[in-house]
């Protein structure tokens, strides 16, 4: 099926069958791999991204179903205000480890901020209980929801 | 500079080795001593690190040995011996080098070492293998000979050309200066002089006083491509032409493929190709989506053979037995029968269950292979070893062979095996071009390799509020007796006895067995914490049953036979003392702890939990005081405890592999739980300055959680748990272990 999205901006056409997850357009037809596949299930939120800013598990999310809707992947999340600080929270407190899941907790994190400008630890765990980090970096990704929120510097 | 440019895949294969030839024994000391501290390997490294001509070495390039190489502009390439999932080893690896070699640390460039055990295996294996929390403690001394080596020669080379005496001159970010003079040359422009100089005998390397970036918690090489998606992790590889597989392996361990009916497979759009081999199918598509329709789409019926009878209950019921046999003895002190007739006897028995490793970057590697080539992306922990595994596979030479190692999107051990590796080869003889091998997470949690279920008995004797006898058997399987057979000396695996030998406790009569038994059917493996996983839990746990019996408080009883291990003892204090051990809780709110010598660091870790009245566990607090020696990167320690902290908690609540009819029962992170954010405690974590040697960091927060937090339930409760995962209906109100 020929299909055309607008992700990060940008027109994207293809040809992908109705049912194939947003994840496989993003990886294997548009070679966009910074989405990442962890479970499949919508179990560990490695694949997420931002559908019209509301953060979405594309490894679930059939292609068909995005229509005229604007995506935002890791790789186009710098362009907004909320992602850009949670990018540079995340690198001035060392959040990373291996990094596998850190884009979608990135693209959580982003969507979380652009809602709810100040989140206490309740909408934090709200936010994020749908991402798994595996190297359990959770201590400092909470500090660094934080520490973007309020635009301090480290 | 872009961090995009800062790490990059070395392309390179065994063909491009050159023959060994100068050996320049000055840059290889250190390697006969303390490599083998924690893991006690009896085997000699086959091949220490031997600097040689480096792999890339062409005119006008300096390149002293394996790891460094300075071009004409000055750009500094260092090559990484081991790889980066997670664990923040390139960073160090890097302030090491760049440390004895006054490198500008700004503008260094990180390479992943291609295959090459000679110029790059691990001193304390002879083997490219990043395991073990052993990286800084095998690569320490090597890698500062390294660098100081390349300093002393690009000194050597500007002195010659000005005429001065080296002595006389000094380095700093990256350049030379006679400060007489006032002359100055960069590294750069002397790179060419520098590789023909001689090398000179002793090299003197810097006092830690002087050390500039070591001990420093400077930023990592490998995060700012991590928040853009610009890192390139083995599934990543993206190769014109390329098709995507996904397979499925006997759904009971060691079963064979029957009968395959492809036709509903074979109408799915973009399936290419359905793979039958022995014991496993695979469907090759346009797209990851089309192949796993494919696969699902896919008729198997599966010769299941003997093991589809195995269970849990066999599993357990053949530990058990076997636990009860005498085994191996890996350490005897003192007189053990005289010890267990003295004082107050005391006996328990611990066990814990399989698991999964649940790499968030499931299992792939990619293969093109041609009739006379094979070449492999994919992120492994034990880079030759893959290499040498394709070849046979592919039927090739081992030089036929070009890996292309990458990120690892999580490690913990399950990359130490080629399998995934292996299977993509064989996948792709079926295959024109390039194929993408992608397993399924819920193929990657049933087709991983355990870590084994272990029992440990132990009988102890307590007098006057001490241990005066103490015998400990671990029943278990020997991983390293099918992965490293030369180290499997005596029937004694020295991974499974790793902090049972060498418990930090004076105690005058012990002794240490190890009882072989390998489980049915269920392939065993090497899990983040190793040994150290089991006996540290088996050991704290008891600690705490004793220190009750004894009528003492667990840090107390603790300390008082820790006379001989000041290091031990000092972390202990200082958790006691940041973690308010000892102020008043909230009902059912305990504090525990552990102590652990392990991976060379002593680490004193305690939890805060509270058990509500269902029984279920919340963490509310974890302080760990460490004393790893040199701290390289501050920072890294700090967050590798911080994640081996999570990760083993993560076990310890929700961690069990079971099986029923020779297949596993959990499949996705639905059944096989992991801990998240919103169950996350706080965790501090106090690095103790030390000048002693580097101790290993990277599993050791996977020991220190499970017995901490179970020894918190024991103090929340009173009740004194003996298994893992944390049995909720033995906590609840009203119930009693």
């Amino acid at each position: 099926m020929a299909t055309t999205l607008t992700i990060n901006g940008e027109p994207k056409s293809f040809d992908a069958p109705a049912d194939m997850p947003l994840l496989w357009v993003l990886r294997d037809v548009l070679g966009m791999t910074g989405t990442k596949f962890g479970c499949g299930i919508a179990q560990c939120g490695a694949c997420t991204v931002h559908i019209d800013g509301k953060p979405v598990r594309s490894c679930m999310l059939p292609v068909s179903a995005v229509r005229d809707r604007a995506v935002t992947t890791i790789e186009g999340i710098s362009a907004s205000s909320a992602g850009a600080k949670v990018q540079k929270a995340w690198l001035d407190l060392e959040v990373i480890q291996c990094g596998y899941c850190q884009s979608g907790q990135i693209m959580s994190a982003a969507a979380l901020l652009a809602t709810t400008p100040n989140p206490d630890d309740s909408d934090i765990d709200a936010a994020m209980a749908g991402n798994i980090c595996r190297c359990g970096t959770y201590v400092r990704i909470r500090a660094a929801i934080k520490q973007a929120a309020s635009g301090r510097q480290s | 500079m872009t961090v995009a440019e800062k790490i990059s895949v070395v392309k390179t294969s065994a063909k491009n080795a050159p023959d060994p030839v100068s050996r320049r024994a000055l840059l290889t000391g250190g390697l006969a001593g303390g490599l083998l501290l924690a893991f006690h390997l009896p085997v000699r490294a086959l091949v220490p690190n031997e600097p040689e001509q480096p792999l890339d070495a062409t005119a006008g390039k300096f390149a002293p040995n394996a790891f460094i190489r300075i071009d004409g502009a000055g750009h500094t390439t260092l090559v990484m011996p081991q790889v980066e999932m997670g664990q923040g080893v390139y960073t160090a690896i890097a302030m090491i080098l760049a440390e004895e070699l006054d490198a500008d640390f700004s503008q260094v460039t990180l390479r992943h070492a291609p295959p090459n055990d000679r110029l790059y295996g691990n001193p304390t294996f002879g083997l490219q293998v990043t395991g073990n929390s052993n990286s800084i403690r095998a690569f320490w001394k090597p890698l500062r000979n390294a660098g100081a080596g390349a300093r002393a020669m690009l000194v050597q080379a500007a002195a010659q050309q000005w005429q001065v005496e080296p002595a006389n001159c000094s380095t700093a970010n990256g350049e030379v200066t006679h400060k007489e003079s006032g002359r100055v040359l960069s590294y750069g422009a002397l790179a060419a002089a520098a590789g023909s100089q001689t090398p000179p005998k002793e090299v003197p390397l810097k006092d830690p006083k002087d050390f500039a970036l070591i001990g420093k918690p400077l930023k990592r090489f490998d995060t700012p491509d991590k928040v853009n998606g610009k890192a390139v992790y083995g599934i990543d590889a993206m190769l014109p032409g390329m098709k995507f597989a996904t397979l499925a392996a006997c759904p009971v361990f060691g079963g064979k493929v029957g009968k395959v009916d492809d036709s509903a497979a074979k109408k799915i759009p973009g399936v290419q190709k359905v793979v039958v081999l022995d014991d496993l199918v695979a469907v090759v598509g346009d797209h990851m989506w089309a192949a796993k329709k494919g696969l699902d789409a896919l008729k198997v019926t599966w010769d299941e053979g003997p093991n589809a009878r195995i269970s849990s209950k066999d599993v357990w019921n053949d530990l058990r037995a076997a636990s009860e046999k005498d085994g191996v003895v890996a350490r005897s002190e003192g007189d053990i029968a005289k010890g267990l007739a003295t004082g107050e006897r005391m006996d328990a028995a611990y066990e814990l269950p399989f698991l999964a490793h649940a790499t968030m970057e499931p299992l792939n590697a990619t293969v093109h292979l041609t009739p006379d080539s094979c070449e492999i992306w994919t992120g492994t922990q034990i880079v030759s070893r893959v290499q040498a595994e394709a070849a046979k596979a592919a039927g090739l030479p081992v030089d036929k062979v070009i890996v292309n190692n990458h990120l690892l999107g999580g490690g913990f051990g399950r990359k130490l095996e080629p399998d995934m590796v292996v299977a993509a080869v064989r996948i792709a003889k079926q295959v024109d071009g390039p194929v993408k091998v992608v397993w399924t997470r819920e193929e990657d949690i049933q087709h991983d390799v355990y870590r084994p279920v272990y029992r440990d008995t132990i009988a102890a004797t307590l007098l006057d509020g001490k241990i005066v006898g103490w015998k400990y058997r671990i029943t278990g399987s020997a991983v390293i007796a099918r992965w490293l057979p030369p180290a499997f000396q005596k029937g004694i695996d020295i991974d499974a006895v790793d902090s049972a030998v060498d418990m930090p406790y004076d105690i005058p009569n012990i002794h240490v067995e190890y009882v072989r038994a390998e489980p049915p059917a269920v392939p065993t493996g090497f899990w983040r914490g190793v040994g150290p996983n089991n006996n540290v839990f088996a050991v704290e746990s008891f600690m705490d049953e004793l220190a009750r019996k004894a009528g003492k408080d667990p840090i107390a009883f603790r300390l008082a036979m820790l006379g001989k291990n000041p290091r031990m003892q000092a972390a202990l204090n200082l958790a006691a003392e940041k973690s308010n051990w000892g102020q008043p809780l909230p009902a059912r709110v305990g504090r525990g702890v552990c102590v652990q010598p392990s991976f060379g660091s002593f680490i004193a870790t305690v939890v805060e939990a509270e058990v509500d009245e269902a029984g279920e566990v919340h963490l509310r607090r974890v302080t760990s005081a460490v004393d790893t020696g040199i701290a390289v990167n501050p920072d890294t320690i700090m967050a590798q405890l911080e994640g081996g902290l999570i990760f083993s908690l993560t076990a310890a609540l929700y961690g069990e592999i079971t099986i029923d009819k020779g297949r596993v029962q959990q499949s996705n992170f639905h059944d096989y739980r992991m801990l998240r954010i919103d169950q996350a405690p706080k965790i501090e974590v106090h690095v103790i300055k030390s000048g002693e040697a580097p101790g290993g960091i990277g599993e050791t927060g996977s020991t220190a959680g499970p017995p901490a937090l179970r020894n918190a339930i024991y103090a929340a409760t009173g009740v004194a748990l003996r298994r893992l995962p944390i049995d909720r209906t033995l906590i609840a109100v009203g119930k009693k272990a």
